[in-house]
């Protein structure tokens, strides 16, 4: 073993790093598994010993960041694992993961969390917190052991997939956990208002004889969380936001000071319910696809900042669970790997500056759940994504790193996609090798 | 292939020159079922499967008999025999049915969308939607559009005014797509709970609260059931509430709509959606329908089953003419 650290010289590319601002021409310099230096091309000249990585024709940004993933391991193996899931990760530019506590038994204890640490330390290949439970078995009756759950390595707490719909439950949960410090990232749903819904209430719903979910349902639910955290100053994230209306109440709540952040997933700046005709099980989701206004309204709250940060509610399923009737069909679909070129789709559109899509996949989702990760700064980890804007693929499912295959954007041309990715200074993504 | 493709998933989709079709198809066949002996050889040697996992009586029955009047052979499969409650998907119970190489299934499903889902699959047999879940039931909205071609002389421009529970019902959704395409005035109306009234107009509906607005000058009114098996189902305070208001009634009808004819798929509740008066009466052509329904149930299994199969069309052999010279031994 050598006691010098390896040195690596990341040369030629765009470096783009919002959290510090920068966009330009530099060179980065890599010591073991941080990050030692910054600077203009041709610095780093006389630095001796350096193994060169070339970036040229590549951005380089920060390790992307997914504070929103399902890995499915303990208890559904056959739909995800931690190691099949990380590989999707990287694939996809991912560096860092957060995955929710929907497992079998559920990550509300310390045993659990910590077995799917140690399954992600095997894998070996991206960063992957868990999100432990607000509530003991999501049953959203009693409060989890959240002490236990942080030191075991829980960074927040999530009842994903559920509500916490009973309110005082839910006051505690966020007063309780001024002891950790760790933010609730909430599924915000009213589930009578949404009861048997399995796409978006429109007039499409009415049409297609589907039962709907109105937009209220999930705003109804913003919007006590929002008097929540303003009654404890206790931190809410909102998970998936979907709805214009739900924007319109994060914004009032922000400049009122109140403490939440929120995501949006790519599909639902992506697609409106329109995509569900058919009977297509791959467009089920839950938030559910919305109407065009909101979908357009996403793009806008997340290029204005409204919306914090973009997660991909990465969810993998079987397919025999989407090969059945529409309204007996699983909920959700892949999106480690569909993330960022959706994201980059809108930077060409001119929806997202540039800057702001990085930022939305790095820093930002970092500091909706106080991590340090998403930054290129001197003595970060060394998490960083290559990304090449030119490439594109057409979607197969021969290009899903994960174990299920369930997404609606087979056929779609993705352009921009990561080319390489590093984790603490070590290549865990080449698409050469990949041969891709 | 036939002039409107291999499956019959619903009206939504469907054109008017096709419905006129259909609707014409079905003229020829009403006179079958008035015929001493009631069968003509059209479809001998064709199998129709009727996959019927949920429950049904009068449509169930009406496609069997269309079958047989065809010829056709008729298996009926339901929901309690069937693999779907020993936890098979309806993907493989239908695979598993087309093995048996049938000409046509017929299926009814309580989920929207199911009838799709095995035309998807299915690579031979014909699929007829038989009523998917809340999304349509093309095969009664045919024969509404039968009943009232033959009592107005054309559908064309009527004033149609859809009474009851329109959120819960695919037989408004396709009976709307129908009539829309033929010009005609589509009026729901309902307790503001079920008739909601963007969706509605975005179907290409007048939306209405109240019935006296609703009725003026309508040619039909088409009376609904309420669905009340379960009382989170139960959009009205309760049934007697509703029927004061919205039940359909001689005295309301001949006031606002005096010449109007009445239609009712069934099943029906006398006294609480349509009193015996109107249900019996001269307006009534509930039972008309009925009738119908097996006319149109033949001319959709013509129109798909008669299809030759692919091993048929590469020895050439002849699709039956429609058929309607009676049984050679009879």
């Amino acid at each position: 073993m050598s006691s010098e650290p390896q040195r690596l010289l990341i040369q030629g590319g765009r470096v783009l790093d919002p959290a510090s601002g920068l966009d330009g021409a530099f060179d980065i310099l890599v010591e073991g598994q941080r990050i030692a230096a910054v600077d203009k091309p041709g610095q780093f000249t006389g630095v001796g010993d350096v193994q060169v990585l070339s970036a040229k024709g590549l951005l380089v940004t920060p390790g992307l960041v997914d504070i929103h993933v399902h890995l499915r391991e303990p208890g559904q193996e056959w739909k995800e694992t931690v190691l099949t899931g990380s590989r999707a990760a990287v694939a996809g530019g991912f560096t860092t993961v957060c995955c929710m506590p929907n497992t079998k038994p559920v990550n509300d204890a310390a045993s659990v969390t910590e077995f799917i640490l140690e399954q992600a330390e095997r894998a070996n290949l991206c960063r992957v917190h868990p999100i432990g439970a607000i509530t003991l078995g999501l049953k959203g009756e009693s409060l989890a052991p959240y002490l236990e759950l942080a030191e075991a390595g829980c960074v927040a707490f999530s009842d994903d997939g559920r509500p916490v719909t009973n309110s005082a439950i839910m006051r505690k949960a966020l007063e309780y956990n001024f002891l950790t410090g760790a933010v609730l990232t909430v599924h915000e749903e009213d589930l009578q208002l949404s009861e048997g819904f399995s796409m978006n209430e429109s007039a499409r719903s009415v049409k297609l004889g589907l039962k709907g979910m109105p937009d209220a349902a999930e705003n109804v639910m913003i919007a006590r969380d929002i008097e929540l955290a303003r009654l404890t100053g206790g931190r809410v994230h909102f998970c998936h936001v979907s709805t214009a209306r739900g924007v319109t109440l994060i914004r009032r709540a922000k400049e009122d000071g109140i403490p939440v952040t929120a995501e949006v997933l790519p599909h639902n700046f992506t697609l409106d319910d329109s995509a569900v005709e058919g009977f297509d099980t791959q467009a089920k989701m839950s938030m559910p696809l919305r109407s065009p206004e909101d979908v357009a309204a996403m793009a806008k709250a997340l290029q204005e900042g409204v919306i914090d940060c973009i997660a991909s509610d990465h969810a993998p399923h079987e397919a025999d669970s989407k090969n059945v009737e529409f309204d007996k069909a699983s909920f959700g679909i892949l999106g480690l790997q569909t993330t960022l070129p959706l994201t980059l789709a809108k930077v060409r559109s001119g929806e997202f500056t540039l800057m702001r899509a990085i930022e939305a996949l790095t820093v930002a989702p970092a500091k909706c759940l106080n991590l340090s990760a998403g930054t290129l700064a001197k003595g970060a980890l060394a998490d960083i994504t290559f990304i090449d804007l030119e490439r594109s693929i057409t979607l197969e499912p021969k290009h899903i790193r994960s174990k299920s295959k369930n997404t609606p954007f087979y056929g779609w041309e993705l352009q921009g996609l990561a080319a390489k990715t590093m984790v603490g200074g070590r290549l865990v993504f080449d698409s050469e090798e990949a041969g891709e | 292939m036939s002039m409107i493709g291999r499956h019959l998933l619903g009206i939504n989709g469907l054109t008017r020159e096709q419905v006129e079709y259909l609707l014409t198809t079905a003229e020829q066949f009403v006179e079958v079922s008035t015929r001493n002996v009631k069968k003509v050889p059209t479809l001998r040697g064709k199998t129709v499967i009727n996959l019927f996992l949920e429950a049904s009586t009068r449509t169930r029955s009406s496609f069997e008999i269309a079958g047989k009047r065809m010829s056709a052979d008729v298996v009926n499969v339901s929901g309690s025999s069937s693999s779907t409650t020993k936890g098979e998907t309806l993907i493989d119970t239908a695979l598993t049915l087309e093995s048996m190489d049938p000409d046509v299934v017929v299926i009814r499903h309580a989920s929207s969308g199911a009838a799709h889902l095995i035309a998807k699959h299915l690579t031979r047999a014909s699929v007829i939607n038989a009523g998917d879940g809340l999304h349509e039931h093309p095969s009664q909205a045919l024969l509404d559009a039968l009943t009232m071609r033959q009592a107005f002389g054309t559908i064309e421009g009527l004033t149609v005014t859809i009474v009851g529970d329109v959120l819960r019902s695919r037989v408004a959704r396709s009976n709307i797509h129908l009539l829309r395409l033929f010009g005609c005035s589509v009026r729901v109306v309902a307790p503001p709970t079920l008739a909601k009234k963007a969706e509605f107009e975005a179907l290409g509906c007048q939306v209405f609260y109240h019935m006296p607005e609703a009725l003026e000058g309508a040619d039909v009114v088409m009376s609904l059931r309420m669905k009340h098996e379960y009382l989170k189902d139960l959009f009205v305070p309760n049934l007697d509430e509703y029927s004061r208001k919205y039940i359909v009634s001689e005295p309301m009808l001949a006031r606002y709509a005096p010449n109007c004819k009445v239609l009712a798929p069934g099943p029906i509740i006398r006294g609480t959606e349509i009193t015996s008066e109107v249900a019996d009466g001269p307006r009534s052509l509930i039972s008309r329908q009925v009738t119908n329904g097996v006319a149109v149930r033949m001319a959709l299994l013509y129109v798909l089953g008669a299809r030759r199969s692919d091993a048929a069309r590469e020895r050439d052999e002849e699709i039956e003419p429609l058929g309607l010279e009676a049984e050679a031994s009879s």
